[in-house]
């Protein structure tokens, strides 16, 4: 129900609400639905005209709420067209790009017919954009000029993109292709912070953080890591060189998102790919869910501890609630 | 600074709400930004001090609110008060906590004028 007017719409649109304050004389209300007018639906039931002209506009809107509605388009779009969409977020310079040339190589023997494509975010230039071109995958690059993140039009933009300069000969409005199933992969600004906030449409975040950088970044940028399903520790190959506590590392990564999966990979070597790819097979629909270890976290346990609990303490009260009625 | 696009949402939804319901000036805006909810209060308003001159938000007093952050603690069951993501429960010391609160980032209302 809605808290304002209610009435039973729930619906977006119907957020932006208009009324003066309760008890002041010269209340109007405004039917969002049709722009009917109701005057003197307050406390006075009348209005009186000159006689206070300041009023209050209650809108409890969400500040991201255009974003959120685009994104929620580009998630249906993504759907219709088979597509499983991942925003790859990190720092500027973990190996998000190596990575997804990597993938994009290793996809074409593990996976021949699944279809891969990349939305490259950054400030300037078109160089990642390119790298991924030459794999032989469609890209298109995305300059956000001052900006410090990907919204989500900018993404349904891209999508749109990269449809028109799809040469697979398919109908851009034909939602039924042959092939099910495509990749997207959305790689993100360089940024631990800002793009945390927006929701792209995608199926889930995956922060990359790589060895060459501090191990303590999960709690320095909590936000990041507490909105990603995954994070991949990149460059392991670069351990014996640097001083980086992978124990410690996801023990903090555990403490600001204690279900966050992880994946340890040096997209140089190839060490640690096939776990990657997997988990992609995952993603893309091949069981929800993906589990790391097939027993129950300790998170899950005390969790199932506490539902049984309330659940005696639900029967007790039960027995209670009935033996007071019989009496 | 996604501060300053959220500013843009911000002026935007005014601008929106000032056509749709027709008023002349804005006097006052009252947000709420929770403390988990990823923005710094001090970074948007100055944001949207800059943004200000020449818009419905020019000379208008905005008010920012700080829901607290709030968790629920798997291990104790119950509700406990949060600062930042990654901090322990402040009664058991652990880290199983689900937040819960302080993750509005929203326009609450605003008072206008029809002069």
């Amino acid at each position: 129900m809605c808290v304002v007017c209610g009435c039973s719409d729930n619906s977006p649109a119907h957020a932006r609400h208009i009324q003066t304050h309760a008890g002041e004389a010269g209340v109007v209300q405004v039917n969002p639905g049709n722009g009917d007018l109701h005057f003197g639906a307050g406390a006075a039931r009348v209005s009186v005209p000159g006689m206070s002209q300041a009023r209050a506009i209650k809108l409890e809107t969400d500040i991201l709420g255009a974003n959120n509605r685009v994104a929620q388009q580009n998630r249906g779009h993504f759907e219709a067209h088979g597509v499983t969409a991942l925003n790859l977020v990190s720092s500027p310079g973990s190996g998000k790009t190596t990575l997804l040339c990597a993938t994009i190589e290793a996809l074409k023997t593990h996976a021949p017919s699944l279809r891969v494509a990349v939305i490259e975010g950054d400030q300037q230039t078109s160089f990642d954009a390119d790298r991924i071109r030459a794999t032989g995958a469609p890209a298109i690059q995305v300059n956000t000029g001052k900006g410090c993140h990907l919204d989500a039009p900018m993404v349904s933009e891209a999508f749109a993109q990269l449809h028109s300069h799809d040469d697979h000969g398919h109908d851009h409005h034909d939602h039924h292709h042959d092939d099910a199933h495509s990749l997207l992969f959305i790689e993100n600004v360089g940024n631990l912070v800002c793009p945390a906030v927006w929701d792209l449409g995608e199926a889930a975040k995956v922060a990359i953080l790589s060895v060459t950088e501090g191990e303590d970044k999960p709690l320095k940028y909590p936000d990041m890591f507490a909105a990603s399903q995954l994070m991949i520790l990149n460059k392991t190959d670069l351990l014996p060189q640097v001083k980086f506590d992978v124990a410690r590392c996801i023990e903090l990564a555990r403490r600001v998102n204690p279900t966050i999966e992880i994946l340890q990979l040096s997209a140089t070597t190839g060490e640690g790919m096939d776990a990657w790819l997997h988990w992609l097979d995952h993603a893309m629909g091949h069981g929800h869910h993906h589990h790391e270890e097939p027993a129950p976290s300790a998170a899950e346990a005390v969790l199932r501890d506490r539902v049984e609990q309330l659940e005696a303490e639900l029967v007790q009260a039960r027995a209670a609630l009935s033996a007071g009625t019989a009496l | 600074m996604h501060e300053a696009s959220l500013a843009g949402g911000v002026l935007q939804l005014v601008e929106d709400t000032a056509v749709s319901e027709g008023f002349s000036r804005l006097l006052s805006l009252r947000l709420e930004a929770g403390q988990l909810a990823g923005v710094d209060v001090r970074a948007l308003r100055f944001a949207l001090e800059s943004l200000a001159p020449g818009t419905v938000l020019d000379g208008a007093q905005i008010e920012i609110e700080e829901p607290p952050g709030q968790a629920w603690c798997m291990g104790c069951g119950q509700t406990v008060a949060i600062a930042q993501r990654g901090d322990a429960c402040p009664a058991c010391g652990g880290y199983q906590l689900q937040p819960t609160g302080g993750m509005e980032l929203r326009v609450i209302d605003m008072q206008v004028s029809d002069d």
